[in-house]
């Protein structure tokens, strides 16, 4: 009897707190996920794309993943230190690529370039390195760090700002027409790995990617200065009482995260082949998208975002939409991304890895 | 509560006041002006004062050399003609950045000029469809000389287009040559087509893929991707798995070049043949393509002396001299005869007070621009029927055989090689 009493108390809190924003919330998850469900049933079964076809799109997925979750990188770092996302980080990445183009056309026309393709990529990635680095730098001396104090969101209006400035700036300094990056001959064709045959420009790119973030990843976790990142971005007033500059982690937070983004720039033109002034927008916005997917703050979220967020735009129209009988499915490859992301965070509102955010710093 | 009703209610009047304001403010009234009266309005030219002229044309981003192409060729036109009815020609102009905002942006601010006789745009068939209007509401006449898409003079078209006209060719012509030429010429039977979502692209896709259709060839598939997209690995990767002879891929530079660059990386895709069109027929695309443009097909105004004859060499040979250096894209030549039929239409019906003063009534000038029969121009005989086509179309398939920039001359690089 008391047991059904209080099953029943049960039930009717329960009622009594489903509102129409759950029932809608409900009705969507249900929706996307049976779209998934019939649109992957339908594509397997109707046995269009053999087994090569789907090894090569999830390659193409993680190549494109690595260079955003490089980019991602950047946003998360600088959030979890400063509560701030940096919307100028797409074109730190753009002036990275581009003020290499000018290094790699210059090591082509000397003829070093595919006599010495180790050497030239490093010296590639050195000068992106370098120009985005010091682009970052100063942005954060002239737009952040006079806002320190300010309300959050005048740093934000004033990253949107730097955001337009610098590719403006870079419009009028290299001209709008686009770029066309030389190409390596060794990284021609393809590499057999495990009878899989990967193009070696996206081999190249998830290796240097790997590396990248595997230094960073002991950076922050194994050095001194990564341990006073870790601690400003716990708590910046006691942080600063024990005798840590507040201000010098943040300058090197924005330099780390530039020198990803720089590098990304170089790998992205690897792939690519084109700089544009307005290249970093749209990496920029699926960066941050990553970084949100992964957990904002969380620095393995933001590379595991990075790689969710590419294999969801090469494998999700065809294997979703495709079979929901959808034409063209690739135009909708945004709508997916973006799909996912709201998935993501309808799940788990602190994105993949966010817990610990979650708890502490929201 | 009460407040926060009145608030949306303000709200709602004033975004309505402000639609409202951007929908009439430019629209002529109907007027008479010295000797002239017209329903849509008067242009009043004080005497000594120029004629003007606007361009709305992408003359900046990755699809400038398209716009600034055409420019040239009104530029040139100008100074061949000189003065119209002895008045001097002032060309203005905007960007229209080659997409439906730009557009809006565009014909907004030359709407708002009253002093403008005629427009010369847009370049890209999506500015059109949303800017044509806006420029005929304020008694604007526009003429194209590179927009392309079937649906801008489609019967269906709508009283908003009535001020439009282009001396560019219909797609319609141009995918039927492109089939034409797949099926007789290289004899493929499947082939696949990659649109952007722009009404030029996805129309011109369509008409090549429905004539390819009706001449016995079978349609793979026919994607889209979106313009701003860098990785066509996937969507190239599914188009493989028809396995297609052929892909036409009637899109823009920036795009184009990495569908160029990715095909022959993606397996099943090394020896299909690759066709591009007019909206990637720029040096430029040499540039964004690298050495994968070597051997691909590009269909195309046809540019060559024997399509055109020597009034088309004697303009080369202004250009050169002009600007130093070769045409950057296919529609100079349009915008030049463009240009040739305004001043002739406004020949025909501006008319002159006691005082010197020229008025040109503007539903006056669109008729008679509508009315232009058997004009010669460089492109050849240009009549136009009552929605606005007006060209003499002919259209050719050219071949790569270089990557080179530098080397870009239409007719030789890339050669012409149908019909």
């Amino acid at each position: 009897m008391a047991a059904t009493l209080v099953a029943a108390r049960i039930q009717r809190n329960w009622l009594q707190r489903l509102s129409v924003i759950d029932i809608f919330l409900w009705a969507f998850r249900v929706a996307v996920l049976a779209a998934v469900v019939v649109g992957t049933f339908r594509t397997l079964y109707s046995g269009r794309y053999a087994g090569e076809v789907w090894i090569d799109f999830v390659v193409f997925g993680v190549s494109q993943g690595s260079v955003y979750a490089l980019i991602a990188l950047g946003y998360t770092m600088v959030y979890g230190i400063l509560r701030m996302i940096n919307f100028a980080h797409g074109d730190i990445f753009m002036c990275g690529a581009y003020t290499a183009y000018y290094a790699a056309s210059a090591l082509y026309r000397a003829g070093v370039f595919n006599r010495q393709p180790l050497l030239s990529l490093a010296i590639i990635l050195a000068v992106a390195i370098t120009a985005s680095t010091s682009v970052a730098l100063l942005v954060e001396r002239v737009a952040y760090r006079p806002l320190r104090r300010a309300p959050r969101l005048v740093p934000l209006i004033s990253a949107i700002g730097a955001s337009f400035f610098i590719e403006y700036a870079v419009r009028g300094l290299y001209g709008s027409g686009f770029q066309a990056y030389p190409e390596f001959e060794v990284f021609k064709g393809k590499w057999n790995f495990f009878g899989i045959g990967i193009l070696r420009t996206q081999a190249v790119v998830i290796a240097a990617t790997v590396i990248l973030m595997g230094l960073l990843y002991l950076f922050v976790m194994r050095t001194k200065t990564g341990t006073a990142m870790r601690a400003v971005s716990e708590d910046r007033e006691v942080a600063a009482l024990m005798g840590i500059n507040v201000d010098r982690v943040i300058v090197i937070t924005f330099a780390v995260g530039a020198a990803a983004a720089g590098a990304a720039g170089v790998l992205y033109a690897l792939v690519f082949k084109q700089v544009h002034f307005f290249m970093g927008f749209y990496p920029g916005i699926k960066a941050f998208t990553a970084a949100v997917l992964g957990g904002i703050g969380n620095i393995p979220g933001a590379m595991l975002g990075g790689l969710f967020l590419g294999l969801f735009e090469s494998v999700g129209p065809i294997l979703v939409l495709d079979g929901l009988g959808i034409v063209a499915p690739y135009q909708l490859k945004d709508v997916i991304a973006f799909t996912m992301l709201v998935m993501v965070l309808i799940f788990r509102p602190s994105g993949i890895l966010g817990e610990r955010l979650a708890g502490k710093k929201a | 509560m009460r407040m926060k009703r009145l608030q949306i209610l303000m709200t709602l009047t004033v975004a309505l006041l402000l639609a409202a304001g951007a929908y009439f403010v430019p629209a002529a009234p109907a007027a008479t002006m010295g000797p002239v009266t017209d329903p849509v309005g008067v242009v009043k030219v004080n005497k000594g004062q120029p004629v003007t002229i606007a361009y709305w044309l992408v003359v900046a981003g990755p699809d400038a050399s398209l716009g600034v192409d055409s420019r040239r060729g009104i530029e040139i036109a100008v100074d061949d003609k000189k003065t119209v009815l002895g008045f001097p020609i002032k060309l203005i102009g905007e960007d229209s950045g080659c997409n439906a905002e730009g557009g809006v942006t565009a014909a907004t601010k030359l709407a708002s000029n009253q002093d403008i006789v005629a427009a010369i745009g847009s370049s890209c068939s999506s500015e059109a469809v949303p800017g044509a209007p806006i420029l005929w509401k304020a008694g604007i006449v526009t003429v194209s000389p590179s927009n392309t898409a079937p649906k801008l003079t489609a019967a269906d078209r709508g009283l908003d287009f009535d001020g439009y006209l282009r001396t560019a060719h219909n797609d319609l012509v141009q995918g039927r040559v492109a089939a034409e030429f797949a099926r007789k010429s290289l004899k493929v039977g499947k082939a696949a087509t990659i649109h952007d979502g722009s009404p030029y692209a996805e129309g011109l896709a369509n008409a090549f893929a429905d004539n390819f259709k009706k001449l016995g060839g079978t349609i793979t598939s026919q994607e889209a991707i979106s313009p701003t997209d860098t990785d066509m690995r996937p969507v190239l990767t599914k188009i493989a798995a028809g396995k297609p002879d052929l892909v036409y891929y009637p899109i823009f530079i920036a795009a184009g070049g990495f569908v160029t660059r990715q095909a022959k990386e993606v397996a099943g895709l090394q020896n299909v043949k690759l066709m591009s069109a007019d909206g990637t027929f720029s040096p430029d695309f040499y540039k964004a393509g690298g050495d994968a443009v070597v051997g691909m097909y590009h269909t195309s105004p046809d540019l060559t002396e024997g399509a055109l004859g020597t009034r088309y060499t004697a303009f080369l040979a202004k250009h050169k001299k002009k600007y130093g250096e070769n045409v950057l894209s296919a529609f100079h030549a349009h915008a030049y005869d463009a240009a040739m039929i305004i001043f002739s239409a406004i020949e025909k019906v501006g008319k002159k007070d006691a005082a010197g003063n020229l008025y040109i009534g503007r539903k006056a000038l669109r008729d008679a621009l509508f009315a232009t029969k058997g004009f010669r121009g460089v492109t050849g005989t240009i009549t136009c029927n009552k929605f606005g086509d007006c060209a003499d179309p002919k259209i050719a398939v050219y071949i790569s055989n270089s990557s080179d920039p530098a080397k870009w001359n239409p007719g030789e690089e890339p050669k012409k090689i149908y019909p």
